[in-house]
């Protein structure tokens, strides 16, 4: 025991004194909060006014184009030439020409603008304008303004998850998909990451020879234990610090934005407009993901997810798919002499690692895929595809079956590498199969 | 008890060959013990059965008396043939390191690698990475990795190949100081020269099996084949039952060496009085086996 610690604070402080390891536990979070902060920005800074000016041949639009906040309307009775020289001399940034025969081809209208324009304005006079012409054609065959109004009804839904107790709760589909995607994605990319350097580690000692004075020290157990160990707990650390640094970053970030303040932004650009319009506006809300009221909603929904829990069973996964894996990378290793070596070795244990990957991020958002279910509880996927269920909600019984599933095969895998490794890393010059590989299971001490 | 280690009908098969076929051997106490066989004969299978990085199919290993368990790891060092340290990793640390898995806590191996780095005059390497240490340097560090827990039993595999004359000798005398202190060192090697220099007991593997051992004076006493080598003026001409001429090279004008296989019984001195009745004697020297000539003797026999 004492040697296993011995070798595990040696594995653990030769990658923890490594600059990479720092370059990627500090750039994550700048990434993951970058992007939050980015989110966030983009939603509330681009609050440059855009000037749009409305060339209507038409004429059936008088009145009906109303300033916001983002948007300035004029109408020129200008020919088209002399309002894009307008554009050109920057005394407006939209030229829109609605033709005189929109009502017929509705498609004819043409945007005009100097440096690009915004999805979310040009949708600004689609919508305007077709809304218009529909409101037109349903009163030319009869149907007036008030059977509109009212006909203009906004639907929307929200997801209520009832649990077996009668416990209802809301949830938010797409934070727990996004959430759930991201897990998969880390799972993998560690446990794979991780697990080769285990890998490395034994070849790096295998070829300097040194593995010889280590195993007339202690049991080859041990050092393979304490190597998975150590480079496991480089893996813990750093998930720890991603965390913590994570949330500093987005408390940090977001505290420059104020979610008060983002809520009274919000509010304000509601009640800025008439009853009527503001339906419209929840109705885009849903549409377009880039608005605030989206963003605020994503927001709440991720906090009504079990962030501990996921965080707790992410911690979890991670030590026992990554024990479970880095196992057999460290048998590999053991088997050969150098990492070239490795490549007929790999697809094998790639497979189940990216047939996980592959099933957590294609049935992510269902939470009730039965090959997902399946890919959770059998260990060889467990540990990634468990996380696309997570934050949707596992139950308890799932999730211990998956669970202990998971640590028992662990052990199993421990054991069986550990017969391959002892003979392995004795054996030199030879490359090889898989057919040695199963006969050194069978090896006495 | 006057063995440090008994070997005792040690069999170690691997599924292709048996590496070790009943294999028995005694090394005293505070002796310096050369191992000795051509390659693939089964000394690297046997230094691992003693290092218990695996064990025998058959028979056992008494270290001290004892059957062998891991308590004794801490009593023996090794340095394997293929020397290697982690490169990346600084010469202290590393020793220390080294020192903490044979079973010393960090302030002993602090201590006693002060010594040697006083000793050996590499006080500026501590905070040196390994691979920026020429390979004769990384030598003499696992060398100090090998000795520093003071192990009673001492396994050298060809502690010389890669080392100049004069670390060489530097580690030759540290090898006679530490026999000094008590220490028993098995000495694997190819080398018959040092062999020949350092060894008091011999033992030689080849084809797997023990096919020799012994104190190295008794060995060489056990091969000498009775013959002596003379130089002379004159001209010698085998008159004697006494003695035979087997070989006569002509040196210079009336002056030849011979070698002469004197018959069994007679004294050397009554061979020595019939030379000098017949030519003028400048030499006379009685032929002892080298360990070379014993090696490929007793290897060449196993091969027949």
């Amino acid at each position: 025991m004492k040697n296993i610690l011995l070798i595990l604070r040696r594995e653990y402080l030769v990658r923890i004194k490594k600059k990479s390891f720092w370059i990627m536990t500090l750039l994550m979070p700048l990434l993951i909060s970058g992007f939050y902060a980015l989110l966030f920005w983009g939603v509330f800074s681009s609050r440059e006014l855009q000037r749009v000016s409305i060339i209507d041949e038409s004429g059936a639009f008088t009145q009906k184009f109303k300033d916001s906040e983002k948007v300035k309307f004029e109408y020129l009775k200008l020919p088209l030439d002399s309002a894009i020289n307008r554009l050109n001399q920057k005394r407006t940034d939209i030229v829109a020409l609605i033709p005189a025969n929109i009502m017929e081809e509705p498609k004819s209208l043409k945007i005009f603008t100097g440096k690009g324009v915004g999805f979310e304005i040009q949708g600004k006079i689609e919508n305007i304008i077709q809304n218009e012409i529909r409101n037109v054609k349903l009163s030319k065959a009869g149907i007036d303004q008030k059977v509109l109004e009212d006909a203009d009804v906004d639907v929307s839904s929200k997801v209520v998850v009832v649990s077996k107790e009668g416990e209802q709760k809301e949830q938010n589909t797409l934070a727990s998909t996004i959430l759930g995607t991201i897990a998969v994605i880390l799972m993998f990319s560690t446990v794979v990451g991780f697990g080769m350097q285990v890998m490395r580690g034994v070849i790096e000692e295998k070829t300097n020879r040194i593995i010889e004075v280590i195993i007339s020290s202690v049991k080859p157990f041990q050092l393979m234990l304490g190597k998975i160990l150590g480079v496991g707990l480089v893996g813990l650390t750093q998930f720890g610090l991603w965390i913590t640094l994570t949330f500093a970053l987005t408390t940090i970030s977001s505290s420059l934005l104020p979610s008060q303040q983002i809520a009274k932004a919000a509010q304000e650009q509601m009640s800025e407009m008439p009853q009527k319009d503001k339906d419209k506006i929840a109705k885009k809300v849903e549409q377009t993901p880039s608005d605030a009221g989206k963003v605020m909603q994503f927001f709440n929904s991720a906090k009504d997810l079990n962030i501990p829990l996921i965080i707790g069973c992410f911690l979890f996964y991670f030590l026992f798919g990554y024990l479970f894996y880095a196992s057999v990378y460290g048998a590999i290793g053991s088997a050969v002499d150098n990492e070239t070596d490795t490549q007929q070795f790999m697809f094998p244990i790639m497979l189940p690692l990216l047939a996980g990957y592959m099933i957590g991020l294609m049935t992510a958002g269902q939470a009730d895929n039965k090959l997902l279910f399946w890919a959770s509880i059998v260990p060889f996927t467990a540990p990634i595809t468990m996380m696309a269920r997570l934050p949707f909600g596992v139950e308890p019984w799932e999730l211990i079956l998956s669970m202990s599933l998971l640590v028992i095969s662990t052990f199993g895998m421990v054991w069986l590498a550990a017969k391959i490794y002892r003979v392995g890393i004795l054996m030199y010059g030879k490359k090889p199969t898989f057919k040695e590989i199963g006969k050194w299971l069978f090896y006495k001490g | 008890m006057n063995n440090i280690l008994e070997v005792h009908n040690v069999v170690k098969r691997y599924s292709q060959h048996t590496a070790l076929n009943n294999v028995s051997i005694n090394i005293p106490k505070g002796v310096i013990f050369g191992l000795l066989g051509p390659n693939g004969a089964g000394k690297t299978s046997l230094i691992r059965i003693i290092n218990q990085i695996t064990g025998p199919d058959e028979g056992y290993v008494l270290f001290d008396g004892q059957k062998l368990n891991p308590q004794h790891i801490r009593e023996i060092g090794y340095l394997p043939e293929e020397r290697g340290l982690y490169k990346k990793m600084k010469v202290g640390e590393q020793l220390l390191y080294l020192a903490q898995l044979k079973g010393l806590s960090e302030k002993q191996a602090l201590e006693k690698l002060k010594e040697w780095f006083i000793k050996f005059d590499i006080k500026t390497w501590w905070t040196k990475n390994v691979e920026d240490l020429s390979k004769g340097m990384q030598q003499k560090i696992q060398f100090v990795a090998t000795v520093l827990h003071e192990p009673q039993l001492i396994i050298l595999d060809e502690p010389f190949s890669g080392f100049d004359p004069i670390n060489a000798d530097l580690i030759k005398n540290e090898i006679l100081e530490l026999k000094e202190k008590g220490s028993t060192i098995i000495f694997s090697t190819h080398r018959m020269e040092s062999v020949e220099e350092l060894c008091d007991h011999i033992a030689l593997i080849n084809k797997s099996q023990k096919v020799l051992d012994g104190e190295k004076k008794e060995i060489k006493e056990r091969f000498k084949t009775n013959t002596y080598n003379i130089q002379y003026a004159g001209e010698l001409l085998t008159t004697s039952d006494d003695f035979e001429i087997v070989r006569t090279e002509k040196i210079a004008d009336n002056f030849s060496s011979s070698t002469i296989k004197l018959n069994h019984g007679t004294p050397v001195n009554q061979l020595i009085r019939q030379i000098i009745d017949q030519v003028e004697l400048r030499s006379f020297g009685e032929n002892i086996p080298t360990m070379n000539d014993i090696f490929k003797m007793v290897v060449n026999e196993t091969i027949d």
